[in-house]
């Protein structure tokens, strides 16, 4: 072990982030963890549940977040993103800004003084589905465990109450931006990924219709902590849906949209199947897919559903879907084994859309090597510089977790070089 | 108060609304009469300058041993408080003001109590003292298999600086990835094939200073634990005798890449005996070696090829898992196929076909070749014509009809099957074996006869042979798959410091192998680096206490060596169990299993749990105020009743929460105290377990639910109703599940009436 090694700079704190962070201060080497949200935990710690096991992200979440805190080789950044990075692998600066958060973390709030405050704002980690006041916790086991204040949202009478009645200390409404730059050896991109903005397929007519949902919405429908406390209902009149579509590869292996795969939709909706049979025993489900992708050790898990008499399997793609006046859907697909379409009316739909890498929209600050959709897949193109996850290519938690492992590794080969 | 005890201080917190819910002067009186405790006083904050003034008091009054009553333990980083230190925290503000009533005699209570149960425990904690073996660690790693996952494993331990000893069983590295013609594509744009680059990389590992590597050998003992792994190498033939020692030397810590074989499904299929139904690796290894596609039987120069996936069982009989790979080989083998000949004709028949993420552009390449034929069909028949072609008949499920193609050859897309031998059977069929002669009644001889039958496959199929008490190599998962949390912690085998990688823990292709192996090699990096600290690993990383054994009261039991989940323990003839403490993940399992109670860490023990419980004030019978005890894992319930009061639910001021490393370390004898001490009644909280368990000691919540039974055997015995003690399973995010859990277990306590043991 090298005792003078700099840090290694990990961008984003999602699965990714945080694994490769662990791993590799465990080993004994320092490390700058750098999220942009207020909160680390990502894209997953929005799930429900992880396929196959059925078990809730927040688990491992809590181990991981406990190596964190235990850890004080690891120096977290919320709220900050990376806008420079110079030099070469071994000698890298990296110049860190971050947006304030207005609460000191002297003093931990609670709701009680969020819920004086009329100001709202969209609810981000419920996927816009409802809101949040401008003073919010960013979720149940959030790490840090601080609230924000959405200073965009939070009204000038707010802000009064909010000064007048916080604990003295607590909040600090006069915080400005920080930037600072900080020296490490190596870089590991963990950016991770957004959803694919199933807006842009008109045909599947999402935004239109209120009872089509995406994938990732799903999710926090049937989280306990989402905007029903875990009551998968029907956005138009909030009740249970009895019928419900699910449309595979919406926007996926479309040479329109996203050419590729992104390897955990098939799973994502077979285990959202799962959700909604266990909150409802006589809810109907039809899956349209073009191949189910259940790879691996993951095979069992669709052939268990197959055994469910409820669910129902169509290798079809759906070409359109409208509604009627009660807000039902009405798919327009043919089943291609059985050569017909069939009798095609949902309550719900469900939207499997794909995964989309942030660093297509926002690229690292550094000449990096993407592919065409933005991955930084076989490798980046610069020495000392690293990708895991659903920066590299699209994959779930599982290879995510691996992958940030082994970059870890290799992060640690050139601070000893 | 004596000298080991340390001088102790208490903060109690008015801030977060405390002190309007509570009686702080009274809390300190708690303190300050009933403890006499040197030092207590009120801070108005426990976090930033608050925190700064703890810090000031402890270091001006020379406090040892701290309890500040405040916020959860979970809002702080290691780093608030010195090292030399020991500090409890008490969530006040989670567990007792944001989900009971204030200003509340009862909520008083609890808030009370608390305070009792944490002096009381950090008056028994001790400093745990890193644990540091009698022998030299090791930093060295030994990498078992020499494909592809472990030739990169060496590689990449060996370009971070440790010295890695790579052992192959056969005569030459490279595994199959050295028997492959070309590789499908790794990086964009997907659609060309490549060079392996294995005889590269074997190169390099030959050449690495780093790096000592032994072919036709195996590993014929590894005793030891991890930083200690003393290992015995054995020739496997190949100009050495078969079973000569080759070499022994010490490891640090232990990879396993012991690789795939191919699952040839010919003996299921009643088609499956005709000549030249051949497997996909030997397609790649005839291609490898002679450049062309030929038929075996008669050397013919192959024009056409059906390959069907899923090993010819389409349709019919689905496999019990899906190998990854085989979509991705079919289409570069097609290509092989193609390259070589442009009227050739490739038919591929797949129920999906399974090319995920970037992989679907190779797939598209094939789909635009015209002599590529995909069908999603079924396999009705496959016969043989004299000339030798074959007539694969299938139904086209996508075109409703049945359909037949002519080819010259059938290329059944085998599976994986992982390289592994199941530890946990062997020993059980080795136990098995021992009881037929030695069992001491007929009865039980038979039932070991019946074992043996069952698991006599396993006979000789051991890898690593294993020095441990609980078997020769990894326990399997499902399939045979050696063991993992393959989800968010994939590479956490039961068998500390020893990590399976590649195609032996999961199917993967060679991609994913290179990272597979690369993330194996850091944390076999990782457990030498933390175990020369004296830390634990993985999930209580960083821990540095140990289970100490007081061996002048052991009886022998072997209950100790039987349920550690990581068999951390060996034992001798006579049963006594020998200690291997680097092997040790402290989640105090044992110690739950100890009915001696001789084992205890230096800040986790049967005492000071026990003193907790009996801090507690429980009133008369007459106060009608139940108290009920709850032993709640803190990796999943307590987060969960954490959120329970940040939830403002309804909590009950009758529980009294304990947390435990894992509800396995849950020892009965904890029930017992709290009886006596007139509880009425105890709650379990622990994690699901199951094939989906969700405990991160594997079979903690599993083993304290036979304990439960137990427990309540014995509650039968004090004739107490055994409704007494109940356990669930709770992820955290179930914390809504608890206040009905509490509201109805004082419901069961009002029916069957208090402890009849109260006040005695």
């Amino acid at each position: 072990m090298n005792p003078d090694a700099k840090p290694i700079l990990v961008v984003g704190g999602g699965i990714a982030g945080m694994t490769a962070a662990v791993e590799a201060a465990e080993v004994g080497y320092s490390v700058v963890l750098v999220e942009k949200e207020a909160f680390l935990g990502g894209r997953v710690i929005r799930s429900y549940k992880y396929f196959p096991k059925m078990c809730p992200p927040s688990c491992g979440f809590e181990i991981n977040t406990r190596r964190i805190r235990n850890n004080p080789r690891i120096t977290v950044h919320t709220l900050a993103t990376v806008e420079e990075i110079t030099g070469t692998v071994g000698d890298f600066r990296a110049r860190i800004s971050k947006i304030p958060r207005y609460v000191t973390g002297n003093h931990s709030l609670d709701d009680t003084i969020t819920e004086q405050l009329g100001s709202e704002r969209p609810d981000e980690f419920n996927m816009n589905v409802g809101t949040t006041k401008a003073l919010y916790y960013p979720h149940d086991t959030a790490w840090p465990p601080l609230h924000v204040v959405d200073r965009e949202a939070l009204s000038d009478a707010d802000m009064l109450t909010l000064t007048e009645t916080a604990p003295p200390g607590a909040i600090d409404m006069g915080m400005s931006a920080e930037e600072f730059a900080i020296d490490v050896g190596a870089i590991i991109i963990a950016t991770g990924w957004r959803p694919f903005d199933a807006a842009n397929l008109e045909n599947l007519a999402f935004g239109q219709c209120p009872n089509i949902i995406t994938n990732l919405m799903m999710e926090r429908l049937a989280a306990p902590g989402g905007p029903t406390g875990g009551m998968i209902l029907r956005p138009s009149d909030s009740e249970a849906p009895r019928n419900i579509a699910f449309v595979q590869c919406a926007g996926s292996r479309d040479e329109n949209h996203l050419p590729y795969c992104s390897g955990v939709c098939c799973m994502a909706s077979l285990k959202q199947a799962r959700y909604i049979r266990e909150q409802d025993e006589e809810a109907k489900i039809t899956i349209f897919y073009i191949d189910v992708r259940t790879i691996g050790r993951l095979e069992s898990f669709y052939h268990d559903l197959l055994e469910d008499e409820n669910i129902t399997f169509v290798k079809g793609k759906v070409a359109g879907i409208s509604e009627d006046a009660g807000n039902n859907l009405i798919l327009d697909v043919e089943d291609t084994i059985a050569g017909e379409k069939p009798a095609a009316q949902f309550d719900m739909v469900v939207l499997a859309t794909g995964i989309v890498p942030n660093t297509a929209d926002v690229p690292i600050p550094l000449d990096l090597e993407y592919d065409e959709f933005g991955f930084l897949d076989g490798g980046t193109g610069v020495e000392g510089v690293y990708s895991a996850g659903c920066a590299r290519h699209p994959c779930d938690v599982s290879t995510t977790t691996k992958e940030a492992t082994a970059v870890a590794l290799k992060a640690i080969q050139d601070l000893n070089r | 108060m004596t000298e080991s005890e340390g001088k102790i201080g208490v903060f109690i917190c008015t801030g977060y609304g405390l002190a309007e819910a509570l009686d702080i002067d009274a809390l300190c009186a708690v303190a300050t009469d009933e403890f006499s405790v040197p030092f207590c006083r009120t801070v108005d904050s426990c976090e930033g300058p608050g925190l700064a003034a703890i810090n000031d008091d402890i270091s001006n009054e020379g406090l040892t041993k701290v309890v500040v009553a405040g916020i959860s333990p979970r809002q702080y980083t290691d780093d608030a408080f010195p090292d030399d230190v020991i500090v409890e925290k008490v969530g006040l503000r989670e567990q007792v003001v944001w989900c009971l009533p204030p200003d509340d005699e009862d909520t008083q209570m609890a808030a009370e109590d608390y305070l009792r149960m944490y002096i009381t425990k950090v008056q028994e904690m001790q400093h745990p003292v890193p644990f540091q073996p009698e022998g030299e660690l090791d930093r060295s790693i030994l990498v078992v298999g020499g494909g592809i996952a472990g030739l990169t494993a060496a590689h990449e331990a060996a370009e971070a600086g440790y010295e890695v000893r790579l052992v192959e069983k056969s005569d030459q590295l490279g595994g199959w990835l050295a028997k492959q013609h070309r590789s499908f594509p790794t990086r964009p744009p997907y659609r060309d094939l490549e060079e392996t680059g294995v005889e590269d990389l074997i190169k390099e590992v030959e050449g690495h200073a780093g790096i000592t590597v032994y072919t036709s050998a195996g590993t014929s003992e590894i005793v030891g634990a991890p930083g200690l792994f003393d290992v015995t190498l054995t020739s496997f033939g190949n100009g050495k005798p078969e079973g000569e020692t080759i070499d022994q030397f010490r490891v640090g810590s232990i990879i396993q890449a012991t690789g795939w074989m191919p699952n040839d499904p010919r003996g299921d299929l009643s088609w499956g005996g005709l000549d030249d139904v051949i497997l996909n690796v030997d397609l790649e290894a005839m291609v490898k070696e002679q450049g062309k596609i030929t038929r075996p039987s008669d050397g013919k120069e192959v024009k056409s090829i059906a390959f069907l996936q899923c090993g010819g069982c389409t349709g019919n009989k689905p496999p019990s898992y899906c190998s990854s790979i085989c979509c991705m080989t079919s289409l570069k083998q097609a290509m092989y196929l193609r390259e070589g000949d442009e009227d050739a004709k490739a038919f591929i028949f797949y129920e999906f076909m399974r090319t995920p993420g970037l992989y679907e552009e190779f797939y598209r390449k094939a789909q635009d070749d015209p002599g590529i034929f995909l069908t999603r069909g079924e396999i009705a028949d496959v016969s043989r014509n004299g000339s030798g072609e074959f007539t694969i008949t299938a139904r086209d499920t996508m075109l409703g009809e049945q359909i037949e193609v002519h080819v010259d050859l059938v290329v059944l897309a085998a599976g994986m099957v992982p390289n592994a031998a199941d530890g946990e059977s062997i020993r059980a069929l080795g136990d098995a074996r021992v009881t037929m002669v030695e069992g001491d009644s007929e009865q039980k001889k038979e039932e070991a006869a019946e074992t043996v039958k069952q698991l006599e496959h396993h006979e000789g199929t051991e890898i690593l042979n294993l020095d441990y008490r609980q078997g020769p190599d990894l326990p399997a998962l499902e399939y045979g798959f050696p063991d993992s949390h393959f989800i968010c912690f994939p590479y956490e085998s039961r068998r500390t410091g020893i990590y399976p990688t590649g195609a032996v823990r999961e199917p993967t292709d060679g991609l994913g192998s290179i990272d597979d192996a690369t993330g194996a090699a850091l944390k076999a990096i990782q457990c030498i680096e933390m175990t020369s600290r004296g830390e634990a690993v993985h999930p209580r990383a960083g821990d540095t206490s140990y289970p100490e054994f007081q061996m002048s009261r052991c009886t022998k039991c072997k209950r100790c060596t039987e349920e550690c989940p990581f068999g951390m323990l060996n034992e001798d003839k006579e049963g006594t169990p020998l200690l291997q403490e680097t092997r040790c993940r402290r989640c105090g399992i044992c110690l739950g299993a100890c009915p001696e109670r001789i084992i205890s860490f230096k800040d986790y023990s049967i005492h000071m749990i026990g003193s907790m419980i009996k801090a507690v004030n429980v009133p008369e019978e007459w106060d009608e105020k139940p108290r009920i005890l709850v032993l709640a894992c803190e990796n999943d319930a307590f987060p969960a009743l954490d959120l329970m009061g940040k939830k403002r639910m309804k909590g009950s001021p009758w529980i009294r929460v304990v947390p435990l490393r894992c509800l396995g370390s849950m020892n009965n004898v904890w029930i017992t105290d709290a009886m006596s001490a007139g509880y009425d009644g105890v709650i379990l909280l622990g994690c699901k377990y199951g094939d989906d368990y969700q405990c991160h000691f594997i079979t903690g919540s599993e083993l304290a639910s036979v304990r439960q039974k137990n427990a309540r055997e014995k509650l039968e015995q004090m004739a107490m109703d055994l409704e007494r003690v109940e356990l669930h399973e709770l992820s955290i995010d179930e914390y809504g599940r608890l206040p009905e859990i509490f509201e109805k277990f004082g419901e069961l306590i009002e029916e069957i009436g208090y402890n009849p043991f109260k006040g005695m």
